[in-house]
């Protein structure tokens, strides 16, 4: 899950990691009163769930309200393009007003999992202020790591290591390693699954500050983060995605023209795969789980179906323990359930899968039954080329 | 014919009493695994619908019935405490099938994990089995059938279709293998390639990756470096999975333009592993490499 930035300060706030001063505005007029009361200069931000904020347009210097009100205006409401939003960019409908911060040097810090070592590290670059990507591809050796054991914790030589790493000076030192071990302790105690802070500040007067708050959580914590919950903004993700959600089942849209339905995820992405081998475009990731029945698939077809670039379907099942004839039954009702216009390629695979694929034949309704899986991707990318295989 | 597990594994099953581990329980017994003990905290003394005697804990499974092996089908808040009791009543291999166990409850079991002599399969993951022998999990089993051929995936129904695709082509398997989907997983493909390594039974390797992390990377290296000499044969799915989101598994995730499939087909093809483009074409590049 991820939160906005606003909401990623709060939380850093409440850890002892300074932020600047802001409030979150969600019309013009809390935006202007949200200028008076931090007075002189401030930032108006645009608060979606991409990065890349500022190049897009979504990030201004106000010199006071009357420039928050025109800014806000304009800002509110825009559809923001950045290189995380595709091209139909992301609308804005919050913002966060920021003072202004007079910058002396801009860092970055961040908290990732190290899979191939299987703990956390947190890793620093002196080079904050541009894609963090970019810098561990052209300068790999501008980013320091430390290792976090999960028996000892993140342990001050290690945070001394990351402050000096940064080149931080005198007293910055000390303030350096109070905000990197409250990262840690805000990431730990949230039961966060990235954290990025691009840029980390320091300051003209030489204060550390957090500029930026990238916070995502591990979606299989979220049952002991009741608080979080009330941090999710669904305004932000794709309705279809969020309809499929609410069924269990995965979704994700992509571009193409064969809607897949698949159980299990790995052979949805393989599926996905041999519509592109054979010439075609998937449309989406659909995984139905473990066991796909008639309600299941019925709610896949209503949401995949929902993508009006869908030319045809592809639903490749594979039944494990649960039998074959009981899936074709379930896809059977549900196609009863669900007008679908555009052609259905059925390959059933597994236990009684002969009897499954007689039983979608002798149905009444038209299903292009396959065999094997080359035999499906063949079939469903002929039909939307309007041919047989 | 077979590694980590065969006709004389003893397992108990965790969480025995529940949906799931109930049915799944009768299967592994309809399969012919010796399924010799249950736990489930509270229930000791009774007995499950198929005659198997319950224990409050795992320690006591093992001390009463001669336990080697567990299997998981406990829920994702109360998982990681159900491996970490395994491994401290010293089981040699847990099969985790919970799926949704958090990230860093796993960076607790896996530091555990590697102070102790116990082997983990999973989590997130369908478990293994050598056909015909000892199935462990939730995958069907008249698919399978004995044979040479080792099977090593990252993926559930993906693991079956390029099982049946072996078996339709008259290829048996020594072991087949589910290593889990999640970002942390016990045991990894460098870990189980060793295994298939030293088992003079298993003449192929079949190993089925997916986008994200860098499993497949490892083993390539080391496949490279030890000069592995018998054939592998590789299927990465998510060539077409656009980055930055997650495909089902709480692993599969192309971050920072890493784990992409097309750079693990290369690094795997660089070893010498026989890549598949299709995923339809996992049996017959193993016929093909084994001489058939």
């Amino acid at each position: 899950m991820k939160i906005h930035e606003y909401q990623g300060k709060a939380i850093f706030a409440d850890f002892g990691v300074a932020v600047p001063e802001g409030y979150p505005a969600f019309t013009v007029d809390e935006a202007v009163a949200a200028a008076k009361k931090i007075g002189g200069k401030v930032i108006v931000k645009a608060q979606i769930h991409a990065g890349g904020r500022g190049k897009g347009g979504g990030v201004k210097l106000a010199d006071g309200p009357d420039d928050v009100r025109r800014l806000a205006g304009e800002i509110l409401g825009m559809r923001l393009v950045t290189h995380q939003t595709g091209a139909e960019g992301q609308e804005v409908q919050r913002l966060l007003i920021e003072k202004a911060s007079s910058i002396a040097r801009e860092l970055y810090a961040g908290i990732v999992l190290d899979r191939s070592k299987a703990c956390y590290a947190m890793m620093v670059s002196t080079e904050g202020g541009v894609e963090i990507e970019k810098v561990a591809a052209e300068t790999p050796e501008k980013i320091v790591k430390e290792w976090i054991d999960p028996a000892l914790g993140l342990q001050p030589y290690q945070l001394r290591n990351l402050a000096y790493a940064l080149e931080l000076k005198g007293k910055q030192v000390k303030e350096g390693v109070k905000v990197l071990k409250a990262l840690w302790r805000a990431f730990e105690a949230n039961d966060c699954s990235l954290m990025e802070i691009n840029p980390l500040v320091v300051t003209e007067e030489g204060e550390v500050l957090a500029l930026d708050a990238k916070l995502n959580f591990d979606d299989n914590a979220l049952f002991r983060q009741p608080d979080l919950a009330g941090l999710r903004d669904m305004s932000e993700e794709d309705p279809n995605e969020v309809e499929a959600s609410k069924y269990s089942l995965n979704y994700i849209k992509l571009d193409g023209t064969v809607g897949c339905m698949v159980n299990g995820a790995g052979l949805a992405m393989a599926t996905m795969d041999i519509i592109k081998y054979h010439g075609g475009e998937p449309a989406n990731f659909l995984d139905v789980g473990g066991v796909a029945n008639a309600e299941t698939v019925a709610n896949g077809f209503r949401i995949l179906l929902g993508d009006p670039n869908v030319k045809a379907v592809l639903v490749n099942i594979f039944g494990g323990i649960v039998r074959g004839d009981r899936i074709a039954g379930g896809i059977i009702d549900a196609m009863g359930q669900v007008k679908v216009k555009v052609p259905v390629v059925v390959r059933m695979e597994g236990t009684n899968a002969e009897q499954a694929r007689k039983m979608l034949a002798d149905s009444s309704l038209d299903f292009i039954v396959a065999t094997t899986l080359d035999d499906a991707a063949r079939k469903a990318v002929a039909a939307v080329k309007g041919g047989p295989a | 014919m077979s590694i980590l597990v065969d006709k004389h594994t003893r397992l108990v099953v965790q969480g025995i009493t529940g949906t799931e581990g109930s049915f799944h329980t009768a299967q592994m017994v309809e399969y012919g695994t010796q399924v010799v003990a249950g736990v489930t905290p509270g229930k000791g003394g009774q007995t499950d619908t198929n005659n198997v005697p319950i224990y409050n804990t795992v320690a006591q499974a093992k001390e009463s019935r001669d336990a080697n092996v567990a299997v998981i089908f406990v829920p994702p808040p109360f998982a990681a405490d159900a491996i970490l009791e395994s491994i401290a009543a010293g089981l040699e291999l847990v099969v985790c099938i919970t799926e949704g166990i958090p990230t860093a409850d796993m960076v607790k079991v896996k530091l555990a994990l590697d102070k102790s002599d116990t082997r983990l399969i999973g989590p997130n993951c369908p478990g293994i089995i050598t056909p015909g022998a000892c199935k462990i999990g939730i995958m069907p089993g008249f698919i399978h059938t004995p044979g040479k051929v080792g099977v090593i995936s990252r993926s559930g129904t993906l693991t079956y279709e390029a099982v049946d695709q072996l078996t339709k082509l008259g290829l048996g398997q020594s072991t087949a293998i589910g290593v889990g989907g999640d970002p942390i997983i016990g045991s990894t493909f460098l870990d189980l390639l060793k295994l298939y390594a030293a088992d003079d039974d298993t003449e192929a390797v079949v190993l089925i990756g997916e986008i994200g992390g860098s499993a497949e990377e490892e083993a390539a290296a080391w496949i490279t470096e030890t000069g592995f000499t018998k054939p592998v044969v590789a299927f990465i799915a998510g060539q077409t999975a656009p980055p930055g989101r997650r495909m089902g598994h709480a692993g599969a995730i192309i971050s920072g333009g890493q784990g992409t499939a097309q750079s693990k087909m290369e690094t795997l093809r660089q070893a010498g592993i026989h890549v598949c483009d299709s995923p339809a074409k996992i049996g017959e590049t193993v016929k093909q490499a084994l001489g058939g």
